[in-house]
């Protein structure tokens, strides 16, 4: 039975294709302006029209994980993934199958005649399309998941610049939350800095660090420790107030580190350091 | 995340009037956990030295459960006792559970390779803290009042 009933939507896709794609793309036009746009969506439903029904010839239509469904699922892949880069909604995406589902059931209405025959196909139809309409929802959050991953990875990478402030001064001003990815290359660009400008103080500024725990303290420790070893004295600047409370209340031992308020309280501290002076000019008025 | 409203539970004259649980498996669960203890901290008008206690004692008690609890649960509740409003946090987990609790809250004690400070550190960092713990897992709960 259930051979049979894909043999019989096998044939209404080869038979009736041109129209099926009329009526899918007319579905699609009217739902979905991002669809709307695209000029391969005629190629596009084609295409998955005929990858679809080698698949449903193969009879196995109970489940789409197989590889008979291989080339539906990466036609999809391929579709949901361009689309979730256009910034369309999951919705948008799900309805480009959704939309044939509602073409495929006007054609079995108008082509099958016997009752329980149009019964099982519309079933049959049913279940593939919701799976494969599921398919797309699972495609499109992987495909929005690898964007904000990248988004993500590009910040690590931007927000973390290592800045000469004087010839042998750098400054990192910390922005955001220390996950320890981004601690490993924040630490590795301040060392990599202090090896390449020979400073001898580096300033790391955590006011923009919204919570400083014992992992935090732990990397700024490390971090104090490492460019110690390479010849550089660390200050560390902006330990607001409720963060500086707190650090107490932890327990977290910063007396071998000089901290200041404020970077530019941390500079000054720096300037002397190394032997600079700024004075105000006494320039005439 | 489950989030119901209304009052859940009455024990003895505190009221739990909100309760949320958030779920902890990896460190982003962590930094979002900080994000959604500071948001109430902030909405009960927590002083600005009293939010950042209670965000870092959960950050330290939420990176324990994802650490050596292997993942868990955090609770996130709104007390009223009387006129005062106060924030709990209760963190869940089914790991191998704290084998000598007064030594796990020693300063410097860690069995990983951090500071040792996070379990004493949140006792400080709040009014109140209860642990309970077992081969089964571990359930610490802290508790931060607002003053009035
Ligand atoms: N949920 C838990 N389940 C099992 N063991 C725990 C749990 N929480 C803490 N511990 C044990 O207690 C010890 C002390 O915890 P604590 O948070 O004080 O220090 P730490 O996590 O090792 O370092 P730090 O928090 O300073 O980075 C841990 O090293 C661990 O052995
Ligand atoms: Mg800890």
């Amino acid at each position: 039975m259930a051979q049979t009933d894909s043999q019989g939507l096998a044939k209404i896709l080869i038979e009736q294709e041109q129209q099926l794609v009329a009526e899918w793309m007319a579905n699609l036009m009217s739902t979905s302006s991002s669809a709307a746009g695209d000029v391969r969506l005629a190629d596009q439903c084609t295409h998955l029209l005929r990858s679809l029904r080698q698949a449903v010839l193969t009879g196995q239509t109970r489940n789409i994980q197989g590889g008979e469904w291989a080339e539906v699922r990466q036609l999809l892949t391929e579709i949901c993934y361009t689309r979730a880069r256009q910034g369309a909604t999951p919705r948008e995406t799900a309805i480009f199958v959704f939309a044939l589902k509602q073409a495929l059931f006007s054609r079995l209405r108008e082509s099958v005649a016997d009752p329980a025959l149009l019964a099982a196909q519309t079933l049959l139809v049913s279940n593939v399309l919701d799976e494969l309409g599921l398919f797309t929802i699972e495609v499109y959050q992987k495909g929005r998941e690898e964007v904000i991953a990248r988004q993500q990875q590009e910040m690590l990478e931007l927000s973390t610049p290592v800045v000469q402030l004087w010839d042998d001064i750098l400054a990192l001003p910390l922005i955001g939350t220390l996950d320890s990815a981004r601690t490993q290359v924040v630490m590795e660009s301040l060392l990599q800095k202090i090896v390449e400008t020979g400073a001898s103080i580096a300033i790391v500024d955590i006011t923009g660090v919204p919570t400083v725990d014992t992992l935090v303290a732990q990397h700024l420790l490390k971090t104090v420790a490492a460019a110690r070893l390479m010849g550089a004295d660390c200050i560390i600047s902006g330990i607001r107030p409720q963060i500086a409370q707190t650090i107490v209340h932890l327990g977290v031992d910063l007396e071998d580190v000089v901290t200041k308020a404020t970077l530019a309280d941390a500079f000054a501290v720096a300037l002397r350091k190394s032997g600079a002076a700024i004075t105000r000019a006494a320039t005439a008025r | 995340m489950v989030l119901s409203t209304g009052v859940v539970l009455s024990t003895g004259t505190i009221t739990i009037t909100e309760e949320r649980v958030v779920p902890l498996r990896s460190s982003e669960d962590v930094v979002r956990l900080r994000q959604v203890v500071r948001e109430q901290a902030v909405a009960l008008k927590f002083s600005l030295v009293d939010q950042t206690k209670v965000v870092t004692a959960a950050s330290e008690l939420a990176r324990n459960t994802v650490i050596y609890g292997k993942g868990g649960d955090a609770h996130v509740s709104l007390l009223l006792n009387g006129g005062k409003h106060g924030l709990r946090l209760r963190f869940v987990d089914q790991g191998p559970g704290i084998a000598d609790v007064e030594l796990a809250m020693k300063d410097g004690y860690t069995s990983g390779g951090g500071l040792g400070l996070g379990l004493g550190g949140a006792k400080r960092l709040s009014d109140d803290i209860k642990i309970v713990t077992g081969p089964a897992g571990t359930s610490i709960s802290i508790t931060k009042w607002k003053p009035f």
